[in-house]
């Protein structure tokens, strides 16, 4: 009796699609990211940094909770009056920062997330906002939340766009960018 | 027995989704139109993955093949 030969490599997988013919312009995306969830973070950093790769025109308009995640992760406490401060003294901004919507286990969830995401080579939501910024994804601040918690310019990340409102986001949904609420 | 010549290489083996895509796109912005990039990769999703990004992009999936568990394919700059 003989054993089944090896199979030979390497194995040519079905047919490439073909590229060039069927490629269309990318009308680009617009992702409003409003939570601060660690779970949301990361979907949206996904999109944004995947959306970037693929040339697709991206804007990423950030408000309420998803704004804290935009404050530098040094900065501990963002506000001028005392319930600013307490808002931010009581969920630590910065994308280091997040906590998970469900299981969060006072970090236990979030320390074991960041664990198995390290073990299985899954890129942190920081690195993944890193490389969408490099390929030129634009992230803009919504200046209603900015008033609203105090946050200045000075306490978010470098390179955000200037801080607009809501008609600006539409905007980019009115050219034909997709719109993504996360 | 590569039928094509390779101007780069990206090693994404190991990584998972979406960094072999963000890897292979922020190496084809070093390339010239025409120069072509290899890409080894191990995440099963990578291969419907670039078949999309090809499309997307309009750089051509010039080969894909697959090796042991290993993914490789080779893009060219439109």
């Amino acid at each position: 009796m003989t054993l089944a030969e090896p199979p030979v490599t390497p194995t040519t997988l079905p047919e490439p699609a073909p590229a060039a013919e069927e490629h269309t312009e990318p009308k680009g995306l617009a992702i409003i990211c409003y939570s601060g969830d660690l779970e949301k973070t990361w979907a949206a950093m996904i999109l944004a940094s995947t959306a970037g790769a693929m040339a697709m025109p991206t804007k990423v308009f950030v408000t309420f909770w998803g704004l804290q995640t935009f404050v530098r992760d040094d900065v501990r406490i963002t506000g001028d009056n005392w319930m600013q401060k307490m808002m931010s003294f009581m969920q630590r901004p910065g994308i280091s920062h997040r906590k998970l919507s469900k299981m969060n286990f006072f970090g236990m969830g979030p320390w074991m997330m960041r664990k198995l995401a390290k073990q299985y080579n899954v890129a942190s939501p920081k690195e993944l906002l890193e490389m969408a910024t490099l390929m030129g994804v634009e992230f803009v601040p919504c200046q209603m939340t900015m008033d609203m918690f105090g946050i200045k310019r000075e306490d978010l990340i470098e390179g955000m766009g200037d801080p607009v409102g809501a008609a600006t986001y539409l905007s980019y949904v009115g050219d034909g960018a997709a719109p993504l609420f996360i | 027995m590569d039928s094509v010549t390779i101007d780069a290489k990206v090693d994404a083996r190991g990584l998972n989704c979406p960094m072999p895509i963000v890897k292979t796109a922020q190496a084809m912005k070093t390339l010239a139109s025409g120069q072509a990039l290899e890409v080894l990769a191990t995440d099963p999703g990578s291969v419907k993955d670039f078949e999309a990004w090809a499309r997307s992009t309009g750089n051509p999936l010039a080969e894909q093949t697959v090796d042991g568990g290993v993914y490789r394919f080779v893009l060219r700059h439109k």
